[in-house]
Formats: C-alpha cells, structure tokens, sequence
C-alpha cells in the first residue's frame, strides 16, 4: 500500500490543476449559447461519480460515457468515437 | 513505426528500448485496394524491419487489415487471402491487430474470419478494442467471439488498449491485457500503473502508440520515471515494462529474447 503523503506530495498540484481546468471548461460551456448535447449531459452525470466513495471511481467515469447495449449495430457509418454514446435505451 | 522519423528510433535506442513490436495498421485513410495491403505488409516483413535493423533494433510485426477497414467484406476478404504468404517472414509473430471498431456486425464477421485464419496457421493475435464510448462493449463482444473458438487458447491472446472498466473481464477470462499509452485518448501512465497496482501484474503489459496521429514513442520509458517517482522497484518494474512482454511474445518461435541476440 502505498502511502498517502507521498501521493499527494507527488499529484496534488497536477490533480488541482485538472479540476480548475475542468471548472473553466464548464464556465466556458456556459458562456457560450446554449444548446443541448448529449456529450455535456454524459459528462455532468459522470461528475457525479467523482462525489462517490467506491474505490472505482475512474471506471465509473468511464462506464459513464459507454455505449451500455450488447448486440452489434447493422452497419458502421463512420470509423471515429466521439467520446461519449449517442444512443438512448427505450 | 512506418509513420515515425529515425529520430524517434534513435530516441528509442537511447532509452533502452530492446525491440519493435508493430501491428498491422489503419493508415489514417481508407486503402483503395488488397494491392495496397500487400505492399504495406511489404513494408512490415521486408523494408520497415530493415530501417530498425539501422538503429539496431529488432522489428516484430503482426498482419491483418485493421477493424476500421473492416465494414467492406469484400475488401476484407481479399486482403485475408493474401496473408498467409507473409506469414513466413521471420518477423511475423502472428495476427494483428484484429478486433472491432464501431461494434458493426460485418467488423464481427471479418473478426472470426481472422480467428479462423489465426488459428488454423498457429499465430498468436493481438486483439484491438474499440475506443471511448464503443469500448465496454466491443471489448465484450470480442471476449465472447475468441471464447466461442474452442481452438483459441486465451493465454496465446492479448487484448490491447484495457481501461479500468475493460481489465477485469480481460483477465478474468485468461487473456493477456495490453495499456496503450496514449496523451490524451486510452491510458496515461499514471493510470496504467494505478490498474497495475489494482488488478495485479500478471499477465499484463504496457506499450508505446507510434502511429500517425499524436503519439509518444517513449512512453513505456516515462511510465518507468513514473513507477520509480512512486517507489516501485527494479525487480518489479522490469516484470511489466520487460519480462512480461517477452513472457507472450516467446510463445511464438519468432520472437527471439533480446538477451540471447
């Protein structure tokens, strides 16, 4: 196990650092016009899963943005991933 | 390393690295025709491996057509069929890298194509999981699709690019599992090492993106700095970054321990 002080001594600054980012980005996102996007709606609810305490918390993030459903599509209609899942479950 | 200067080999060399793995690549572009994969595995089995000879690095590859060319099947197929002639070159440790992209249903059909042809010539596979929001489920179907081959043997397979919420189930069904390390997209070395210490270091490997797109050759070596910065020792650093990789790839009588060259 390793120890807690030396953790923090070695990534406190650097995690800070992404969390101010992260705040800019979200003040930057609500600056601009507002127009909804299933990307910002998956990534508010995966903030959520930063206020838990389950030591998983990255693979909650991750599982966040993922495409839930289990069966191949018909086709793919394009080669990239945007970051987060567009599909909805009905 | 077909995309990459000779300063990122010589980088390489300087940083200790022994040896080049390279799998089989989507070019960043969509190739017009199978005469454009033979020459590219030209270049894999023949010129690139070469150009490390320079520097003085072994060069191993691994050949398929990528699972972002995989939705033409027709394509797929004549590409598949001039694979097996490459198969002899001495640098060829097996298939790869093989797997899924957007999860579509002619990517699963041209991925048990390359199981089957996998299997019937003995190679090992090295297995690509989809990116972002497609890979949970990709790298499930893929599990599922190798499992279903009662020829495949898990511990001949390794299923490259895990994430925190993909490992778990690499590991528990006996495959190897691979971290890519990537700036930004896939795991950066603090996160590869966190899954380390979680998930254990068995049957895992970490390796360096050197493709076309933003990428860092001397990845592994920094997420050595890093592993050290966190107390890890020699021993156990060298189990991930060294002896675990040549632990899979000696499986195939290619390969050929950097110690004994």
């Amino acid at each position: 196990m390793e120890n807690r002080q030396n953790i923090l001594d070695l990534y406190f600054l650097d995690a800070r650092s992404r969390l101010i980012d992260i705040a800019a980005f979200m003040d930057r996102v609500d600056r601009a016009e507002v127009e909804a996007d299933f990307r910002y709606d998956q990534f508010l609810e995966a903030l959520k899963e930063l206020g838990g305490t389950e030591p998983n918390r990255a693979e909650k993030v991750l599982l966040a943005f993922s495409d839930p459903t289990h069966d191949p599509i018909p086709k793919a209609t394009t080669k990239a991933a945007c970051g987060a899942w567009s599909g909805s479950i009905n | 390393m077909v995309s990459r200067t000779t300063d990122d080999y010589k980088s390489m060399v300087m940083a200790g690295c022994q040896a080049v793995c390279e799998p089989a690549f989507w070019a960043g572009f969509d190739r017009s025709s199978a005469q454009g994969f033979y020459d590219y595995f030209c270049q894999l089995t023949k010129h690139e491996p070469r150009r490390a000879s320079l520097f003085g690095l072994p060069h191993y590859t691994w050949l398929c057509i990528n699972p972002k060319e995989s939705e033409d099947v027709k394509l797929a197929e004549e590409v598949l069929s001039i694979i097996p002639e490459f198969m002899q070159s001495s640098n060829v440790l097996g298939v790869g890298e093989i797997g899924l992209n957007k999860n579509s249903k002619n990517e699963v059909l041209v991925l048990e194509k390359h199981i089957d042809l996998a299997a019937n010539n003995d190679q090992l596979i090295l297995v690509h999981t989809p990116h972002l929001e497609d890979k949970r489920k990709g790298t499930r179907l893929i599990l599922d699709i190798l499992k279903a081959d009662s020829r495949i043997k898990p511990e001949r397979c390794i299923i490259d690019h895990v994430e925190e919420h993909t490992v778990k189930m690499v590991l528990d069904d006996g495959f190897w599992a691979g971290m890519t390390l990537y700036p930004e997209t896939k795991c950066t070395s603090n996160r590869a090492i966190d899954i380390l210490e979680v998930f254990g270091h068995e049957r895992i490997w970490m390796n360096s993106a050197c493709d076309w797109g933003v990428s860092v050759p001397l990845a592994v070596p920094m997420a050595m700095q890093e592993m050290r910065r966190r107390g890890k020792s020699a021993k156990y650093i060298d189990k991930i970054v060294y002896q675990n990789p040549i632990d899979f790839m000696a499986q195939s009588p290619r390969f050929l321990d950097p110690i004994d060259l």
